[in-house]
């Protein structure tokens, strides 16, 4: 039950859920509590200790249920046999055969321990490819001695009388087949699915978001849910060291002083206090016509900074510049993005407009700890970049960032003031990709976003 | 495998003994535990490992821990996290005021003790004998963390919301955790004889670090299901109709099917039945429902958003 065990940590970790080696034993130690018997018991017991979140849960019951399927192998009873049980002749003429015996009388579990045990000979589980599902059926069946049972037919086929009984094994080889695949594709499921999902992922990572058409409609959820997990990592980071609040130490200079007021007894207890910095992200997007591919993936990661960054002021901008965190709060991912360009996108790109729209409405939200991060291509139809209030902003806070949709070679060109803005930032970094993105907010943004 | 815990022991064949017992223990002290939870409460016990429960808002986590001390009949020790946290609230601390105030009065008598010596070197030694005087038991203040440890009989601890404090915190609690022991640098390892029962209960608010997951066995309460929660409803509401609760249960559970900001959980769902029994509500009426509705629901937008189609949602069911 141990190598079993083993097995179904390798499939959920497999699926994404991350069994460590402590966890394992745990589980082991469950078990023995709990024993086999009770299904729902060792169930629960397994998920107490391996699943770790409600998503690990909800994966946790689909590779359990594939895994200790029940009744895995289900051969409809040898169809057409005469009487119940099979015949002594028929016994005798499969004798060389314990799988085609067993299949004969219909004995379903003998046929599931022969399939477990050839697939652990013909190495089933080291499935990765949808493409290997044929050749390991094929090998599994050999390894579980069809050979022999196509030996017994070819010979009963010979004998008028036996026909019958090739007739029934011809069929039970056809079923035996298909409860092959059917396990064969379990195993994919179990181990090979989760490694196409990978694949998508890392394809999508490296997509330029801004070339034609944006993001794929079917790949906006996994887009979505990449950019929101770096949106939570850049969080975690940002929130580090905001607990070096009020240590509750003594401090024995201020009590002495205090103490003299008091002849000498220290009656007025001093602790050290230090001052909880609270910083703050302003994060400022454009939406306008020039960057409307790259839009939706800004947007998205503007979202998610919302979402899990407390103390943040969100602001989109195409021809003038306006306060979004009120949508962002009240609505869904895919919605709120939909809202910001029905108000506001796909204007005509005014940076310097804009500009003074910020520092006219908002330069109060700005101090000496907030980072500002700019999502923009800087394109600004060659209106009046107003460098003077990118100065004020840059001079003004702690930080600034300008994530860049279009490659560092475009800086410059045409209509572009990249290059320009470029010199009031702290950093301007080109983001066409999620895989950009994730190494910004890696090596980035950790040195940059205030602690 | 052993079991090594009293509190098991001591239990052998009572509330412990087996799954089904601790259900049925629960619902006598009023919680009524889905198998999962059971289940999950029936390993922390036999695994001696904390149990990490999630859930949103209300859905009974820390009641969890209430009823299980309750059943128990051990002592319940609570520490509420939240941010900014640190040792010295959750753990001991030193009496600093009482420790000074000692020092004070105990120069007299320390001069005294030292006027005898006859040289530097004599007193020095002397003073070292007496040093670790301050620095002893009767001089600390035991925090939460620190008095469950302590309890020589067993104790629940319930860690209330752990994702409010910080990762330094967090990590902080790893040696408890897994050890049940803490150190103390000027007195050193504290072990308690009898390890807690801890429960750890977390709303999502941050993710949680891996080790400390690692180190606890996890519980995900959802929302029950319509059976369970009319269970919940007549067990934590004795005046309650069985119609009624049937009919506000299947409304409530309408209501979470509706894209709001706050769906009602379980704990909305008994304080509602307890406003209707209240208000001599026997069954829901369109006008009865719209008055109470700020019961369920707890934004204004979502009471706006439900209010217009109370009857259709009535009907729905």
């Amino acid at each position: 039950m141990q190598h079993t065990l083993e097995q179904f940590f390798r499939a959920l970790r497999a699926a994404d859920v991350r069994v460590s080696p402590a966890e394992a034993i745990d589980a082991s130690r469950a078990v023995t509590v709990t024993g086999y018997a009770d299904r729902t018991l060792f169930k629960d017991a397994l998920c107490s200790t391996l699943a770790k979140s409600a998503d690990e849960v909800g994966r946790f019951d689909a590779v359990f249920d594939t895994f200790f399927a029940r009744d895995a192998v289900s051969m409809p009873p040898p169809s057409a046999s005469p009487q119940g049980e099979p015949s002594d002749a028929d016994m005798a003429a499969t004798e060389s055969s314990p799988l085609a015996q067993a299949v004969l009388s219909g004995d379903n579990a003998r046929i599931q321990q022969a399939m477990e045990e050839a697939a652990g000979r013909a190495g089933v589980a080291d499935i990765r490819l949808t493409t290997q599902r044929s050749r390991l059926t094929r090998r599994l069946l050999e390894e579980m001695g069809l050979e022999e049972i196509e030996r017994i037919i070819a010979n009963a086929r010979r004998f008028p009388e036996q026909q019958g009984l090739a007739d029934r094994l011809d069929q039970a080889r056809r079923d035996l087949f298909t409860e092959a695949q059917a396990y064969v594709a379990r195993q994919h499921d179990l181990y090979a699915a989760a490694s196409a999902q990978a694949l998508r992922e890392e394809r999508l990572a490296r997509k330029q978001l801004n070339a034609d058409g944006g993001v794929d409609p079917v790949d906006y959820q996994l887009m979505a849910a990449l950019v929101k997990k770096m949106a939570k990592r850049l969080a975690a980071k940002y929130s580090r060291r905001r607990h070096i609040a009020h240590k509750g130490h003594l401090d024995v200079r201020k009590t002495l002083r205090r103490s003299l007021a008091y002849g000498g007894v220290p009656f007025d207890i001093q602790f050290k206090v230090k001052k909880v910095d609270k910083p703050s992200i302003v994060a400022i997007c454009d939406v306008s016509k020039s960057v409307a591919a790259a839009a939706q993936f800004l947007l998205t990661f503007l979202y998610s900074l919302n979402e899990v960054v407390d103390r943040m002021e969100a602001f989109a901008f195409s021809g003038r510049m306006i306060s979004v965190n009120d949508i962002l709060d009240d609505h869904g991912v895919e919605q709120a993005i939909f809202k910001v360009l029905q108000e506001i996108g796909f204007q005509q790109t005014d940076y310097g407009r804009s500009l003074q729209d910020f520092s006219e409405q908002h330069l109060d939200k700005l101090d000496r700890r907030t980072t500002v991060i700019i999502l923009g291509d800087g394109r600004s139809n060659f209106a009046d970049p107003r460098l003077d209030l990118m100065r004020e902003i840059h001079d003004r806070s702690r930080a600034v960032i300008w994530l860049n949709p279009e490659p560092e070679s475009y800086w410059g060109q045409g209509d572009s003031v990249m290059n320009r803005y470029a010199r009031f930032c702290h950093v301007a970094k080109q983001c066409g990709t999620i895989e950009q993105l994730e190494r910004i907010i890696e090596d980035v943004l950790r040195s940059y976003v205030p602690h | 495998m052993s079991i090594s815990n009293p509190a098991a022991a001591a239990n052998a064949g009572g509330p412990l003994s087996s799954v089904e017992a601790l259900i049925a223990g629960l619902g006598g002290v009023g919680y009524i535990a889905s198998r999962r939870i059971a289940t999950a409460l029936y390993m922390a016990v036999n695994l001696q490992k904390p149990i990490l429960v999630e859930g949103s808002a209300g859905v009974g986590k820390t009641e969890l821990a209430l009823s299980t001390a309750t059943l128990l009949g051990l002592p319940l020790i609570r520490m509420q996290c939240y941010e900014g946290l640190d040792e010295s609230k959750a753990l001991y601390e030193w009496k600093y005021g009482k420790q000074l105030l000692y020092t004070q009065i105990l120069k007299d008598r320390m001069g005294e003790a030292l006027a005898d010596a006859a040289d530097m070197d004599e007193a020095m030694v002397r003073l070292h004998g007496m040093g670790d005087l301050f620095y002893s038991e009767p001089f600390l203040e035991p925090r939460p963390l620190m008095r469950a440890l302590k309890e020589d009989d067993g104790c629940v601890l319930l860690i209330d919301e752990v994702d409010k404090s910080d990762e330094a915190f967090e990590a902080f609690l790893l040696e408890v955790l897994s050890a049940y022991q803490v150190s103390v640098p000027e007195l050193g390892v504290l072990q308690a004889k009898t390890p807690p029962l801890v429960f750890l209960t977390s709303n999502n608010v941050r993710d949680l670090g891996d080790a400390l997951k690692r180190r606890c066995l996890h519980l995900h309460i959802p929302l029950p299901e319509a059976a369970l929660e009319e269970k919940i409803v007549a067990s934590r509401v004795p005046g309650v109709e069985a119609r009624l609760t049937r009919e506000l249960v299947g409304f409530v559970q309408t209501l979470r099917t509706l894209d709001l900001r706050k769906a009602p959980s379980i704990s909305e769902t008994v304080d509602w039945a307890r406003a209707l029994v209240l208000l001599h509500a026997d069954s829901l009426s369109p006008e009865m429902v719209r008055d109470t509705l700020n019961v369920i629901l707890k934004f204004e937008q979502d009471i706006a958003a439900v209010e217009p189609q109370v009857v259709e949602l009535l009907h729905r069911r």
